[in-house]
């Protein structure tokens, strides 16, 4: 027995495909920096994604000031950014740098690689129960292609004609043209650079989630007892695999229009600062944009479908109660994976866009509504009459639920086309966004950090550093995004560095002097989080108990602190779904409980 | 303020904060998990319900106080955007009434079923009814307004009236051309590689084409109240967009693609500085795609006026041919019995711009 407890890797039969080496034989570099090991992989994803998160955040608060105090100058802003803040303001090409840098860096590198990166690294394989991923070895290369990534990214920042500066969606001939702009210049190839390395990372994972999914579930586990995280995280996966080369697509061919002379966006343009006339002719902006939002949109589901999953599983656990309709939950899921492919030119709506081709697309768009609505119904009847425990995780989970409501039903405006020609690129798209994917994916990935930190470090976060987080933030995203709809609906622009010479929109000095305290605040409040994670892993209460929050999954099977391989003997068998809580007057049965003679029926 | 002074303060606030949650966390040890997981159990519940209340009232005062600033105050500008207008109104009545129901019931039920000793949780897994009924509701609802939605959408993205004035707008970082057909109602052809903005061709107008003789180029766009006006939207480097908030309409402005749009002004600009109590209120052109540094600066103006007024206003305009070739405009031409030709060849120019019944 204390042989099949050391060599873990003999014990489990055909599971396991891949080799590993043993906890104790590796040294310091293959087992923190060069890890095979799936935890170590998602605890590197997640670390990069919160270093990313405040530089992005950072960026955010930058702007706000500018947008807060478009008359006021700050000095130590000129100590911090250099010539890009002469004179303590923020000089306009430097204000879309940042504009665009915030946009990149939160979309991709912290609610794509830090969310899903995080989450599905770490719970594919403990909740299929499997030893590791499908491989290993792409696993650690997807790692590193986005630390690559991150680095010619951060890279960009330093050089002397500054970052990119065309917005996250980096239209041509903005971005193609290196004289409309100075950040049109080197900082957009290394910004393609950068994007080109992530979509690698981002395949390499994807095709090892879908793999490990299909392929390595323990005995028992069938894809109708996944838990409802791993569905989640399947979907993203495919989301992104079918959907990331498409946009690396769109992304070469700029990158060949900018550096080779080809005119696959450019065409009859005059170019105003050097007065010349370029030769290129026959080419179309807008099919960047459908390349572009070929992915753009699917992106929005890689981002949100796993702060989902994780809130189904969270508010299931924490109300003790099983999660309701969970077919028609995958059903719902399946659904917006497949319509998430068939709606993107809803955000060319305004472009020229046939009609006819516009309309199709309004019908499509808001038939995704359905099955988010029937997902939302389904969480308000998994709390109802429930037992609710309000642990950090669940409340963020219900402020998850909350924020999916209010910045889905936005979606049905921009949704239709003949209110989108009103409302696109105004506030009021900012405020949906950023409600219902920023946020609220933000509160998904919090409500997981908070429930699964005792199974990534073997100690809790701190519970009160945890509330005064959560109500702080909640109160914040509200003040912050709530009434930009009202600014969005006076027609107000998005990507403006100062509205004090408009007639149509400086009324809201005020409100937005409001909105960038509340974001500066809010910044500070995450920093709270930052510090209770950080400290946490090292002075966190130590977890005694194998399952605390009394949860059904297999990653509560594991030891407190599992090693490579995760289950130091066999893979536990699955005999049942995840949700079996409160049946027959038992608090929860896990997974691995055989289903007892008089138990009444499975759900 | 001093930044340093600031940082050291947020902190202090830091500190004190740590220090409580470390404190919380002992005391919490020493009470037992137990005990403490009733005690915050119950405190959060409250802020649920709390949160829920002040949040709709918030909501509420949120609404009292920035609705006037939004533009549905003034009422849509365009006869086109009163669908608009009317369409919104609908969907937030829709999307309220869910919205408020909701978030009333994830609160609610948050607080009304937080643990409590001795109660257990309904296990309740599956419905098939009530997943049915839910599901057919959003999707009947939705059926209706994308009704709606899709036959005002067809019916303003259609051929502008026949009856329609013709304006040009082209986009450049940064600012806005406006281009009116002229006398014989024609926009000339351009290439953009005749473009010269030293010999005053700015557009790339092709002199070859006689049609351009007569192309207008004034600096304010010019429209006719109660007159459909087609704007044909282009761009000369980047993307830009016509945004046209009290129209309630935008179109992108793409180098190489032309693009179209049609509405009908309902209210003049002094209508609209009353109307407002704004005496400096225009109605202002919005470029709302995001096209280089200086994107939050390319405004224009649209000047609404009635028939009279625009008639007036365009006499002032000379064709843009003569501005490339000062020897062939007839005003300069002296020996050619100067004020005669002055009067009756731009009068002739603005009332053919609109070829039309109204004319004067």
């Amino acid at each position: 027995m204390s042989e099949l407890v050391l060599n873990p890797e003999l014990a489990h039969g055909t599971h396991d495909a891949g080799h590993h080496a043993h906890d104790h034989e590796q040294s310091f570099v293959s087992k923190y920096i060069f890890s095979m090991d799936h935890k170590t992989i998602a605890k590197q994803f997640l670390i990069t994604g919160i270093v990313w998160a405040i530089i992005g955040g950072l960026f955010s608060v930058l702007f706000r000031l500018q947008l807060g105090f478009p008359d006021q100058t700050f000095p130590w802003l000129e100590d911090l950014l250099g010539r890009w803040a002469e004179g303590g303001r923020i000089k306009q090409e430097f204000y879309y740098a940042l504009v665009t840098m915030h946009g990149t860096v939160l979309v991709f590198f912290v609610l794509t690689a830090g969310l899903s990166g995080t989450f599905s690294n770490f719970l594919i394989p403990l909740q299929i129960g499997a030893r590791d991923m499908a491989s290993p070895m792409l696993n650690m290369l997807s790692y590193w292609f986005f630390f690559g990534a991150s680095v010619v990214m951060v890279s960009s920042l330093f050089i002397q004609t500054g970052p990119f500066s065309g917005g996250w969606t980096a239209y041509p001939p903005l971005s193609a043209v290196g004289d409309m702009s100075p950040g049109s210049k080197l900082g957009v190839d290394l910004w393609i650079t950068a994007m080109a390395l992530f979509v690698v990372s981002s395949l390499l994972g994807g095709l090892n989630y879908i793999a490990t999914i299909l392929n390595m579930r323990t005995k028992g586990m069938s894809m109708t007892r996944l838990p409802l995280t791993i569905w989640a995280f399947f979907f993203t996966a495919v989301l992104g695999v079918l959907s990331f080369p498409v946009l690396f697509s769109g992304f070469i061919l700029l990158l060949f229009d900018r550096n080779l002379g080809t005119s696959f966006y450019l065409s009859e343009i005059y170019v105003q600062a050097t007065q010349q006339a370029l030769p290129n002719e026959g080419g179309s902006a807008i099919l960047y944009q459908h390349l572009f939002w070929f992915l753009g949109h699917p992106e929005v589901y890689i981002i949100l479908l796993p702060a989902m999953g994780m809130a189904s599983e969270i508010l299931s656990t924490n109300s003790r109660k099983p999660i309701f309709g969970y077919m028609a939950m995958v059903g719902s899921l399946f659904a917006i994976a497949i319509l998430a492919f068939l709606v993107w030119a809803h955000h060319m709506f305004v472009t020229g866009l046939n009609p006819f081709l516009g309309a199709a697309f309004v019908l499509l768009t808001l038939l995704i509504a359905v099955p988010s609505a029937v997902k939302v119904f389904n969480w308000l009847t998994t709390i109802w009459k429930g037992n609710i425990r309000f642990t950090p995780a669940m409340l963020f989970a219900l402020g998850f639920v909350s924020l999916f409501i209010s910045g889905g039903l936005t979606g049905i405006f921009l949704g239709n086309s003949a209110l989108d020609i009103h409302l696109h690129d105004t506030y009021f798209v900012i405020a949906h966004f950023h409600i219902v994917m920023g946020v609220a994916s933000f509160f998904g990935m919090f409500a997981g950090v908070y429930h699964w930190f005792p199974k990534m470090f073997g100690r809790y976060m701190n519970n009160t550093l945890g509330y005064i987080h959560f109500w702080g933030t909640l109160v914040c995203a509200y003040v912050i995004f709530w009434p930009m709809h009202y600014e969005g609906l006076a027609g107000m622009p998005r990507r403006y560095y100062d509205f004090s010479q408009w007639q149509s929109f400086k009324q809201f000095g005020d409100l937005n002097q409001l909105i960038t305290i509340a974001s500066i605040i809010s910044f500070l409040l995450q920093l709270v989080f930052v510090f209770n994670f950080f400290y946490s892993i090292f002075k966190g209460r130590k977890v005694l108990s194998l399952n605390p929050w009394g949860a059904n999954t297999l990653e509560w099977t594991t030891p407190l602190r599992p090693g490579h391989g995760n289950w130091p003997g066999d893979i536990p068998e699955v005999h049942r779904w995840a949700y079996d809580y409160g049946k027959d007057g038992v608090d929860h049965i896990p997974q691995t409980v055989p289903v007892g003679s008089n138990e009444s029926e499975q759900h | 303020m001093n930044i340093w002074l600031l940082l050291l303060v947020v902190a202090m606030i830091f500190l004190v904060i740590f220090q409580i949650a470390k404190a919380s966390e002992y005391v919490s040890v020493l009470k037992g998990e137990k005990k403490t997981r009733s005690q915050s159990n119950k405190v959060n519940a409250y802020l649920m319900l709390a949160f829920l209340i002040l949040g709709l009232i918030g909501a509420y005062w949120c609404n009292e106080s920035l609705k006037g600033q939004t533009l549905f105050a003034q009422g849509s500008a365009s006869i086109e955007g009163e669908k608009i207008d009317s369409m919104f109104m609908l969907t937030l009545a829709v999307t309220g009434i869910v919205f408020v129901i909701t978030q009333v019931l994830l609160f609610w039920f948050s607080f009304k079923y937080r643990e409590k000793e001795g109660r257990t949780s309904f296990y309740f897994a599956h419905s098939t009814k009530l997943e049915v009924i839910w599901t057919a509701i959003p999707a009947i609802t939705l059926t209706v307004l994308v009704v709606f939605g899709l036959r005002h959408w067809l019916k303003i993205t259609g051929p502008a009236p026949k009856d329609a004035m013709v304006v040009e707008i082209t986009g450049q970082q940064f600012g806005w051309t406006y281009r009116y057909p002229g006398d014989d109602g024609v926009l000339g052809k351009r290439n953009y590689k005749l473009i010269n903005p030293e010999a005053n061709n700015g557009l790339g107008q092709d002199w070859e084409d006689k049609a351009n003789h007569d192309d207008l180029i004034p600096t304010t766009m010019y429209l006719v109240k109660g007159k459909p006006v087609k704007l044909v939207i282009g761009s000369k480097d980047v993307i830009h967009d016509v945004g046209l908030p009290h129209f309630r309409l935008k179109m992108d402005a793409v180098p190489g693609i032309p693009t179209t749009l049609w509405f009908t002004p309902k209210w003049t600009t002094e209508e609209m500085r009353e109307k407002t109590g704004n005496p400096d209120f225009e109605y202002e052109i919005v470029c709302d795609q995001l096209c280089g540094a200086s994107h939050y600066a390319m405004r224009g103006v649209i000047k609404v006026v009635s028939q009279a007024d625009y008639d007036a206003e365009m006499i002032k305009v000379k064709p843009n041919y003569f501005a490339a070739f000062p020897e062939k405009d007839p005003a300069k031409q002296k020996e050619l019995a100067p004020v005669v030709a002055d009067t009756t060849k731009p009068a002739a120019t603005a009332a053919v711009v609109v070829p039309s019944k109204s004319k004067i």
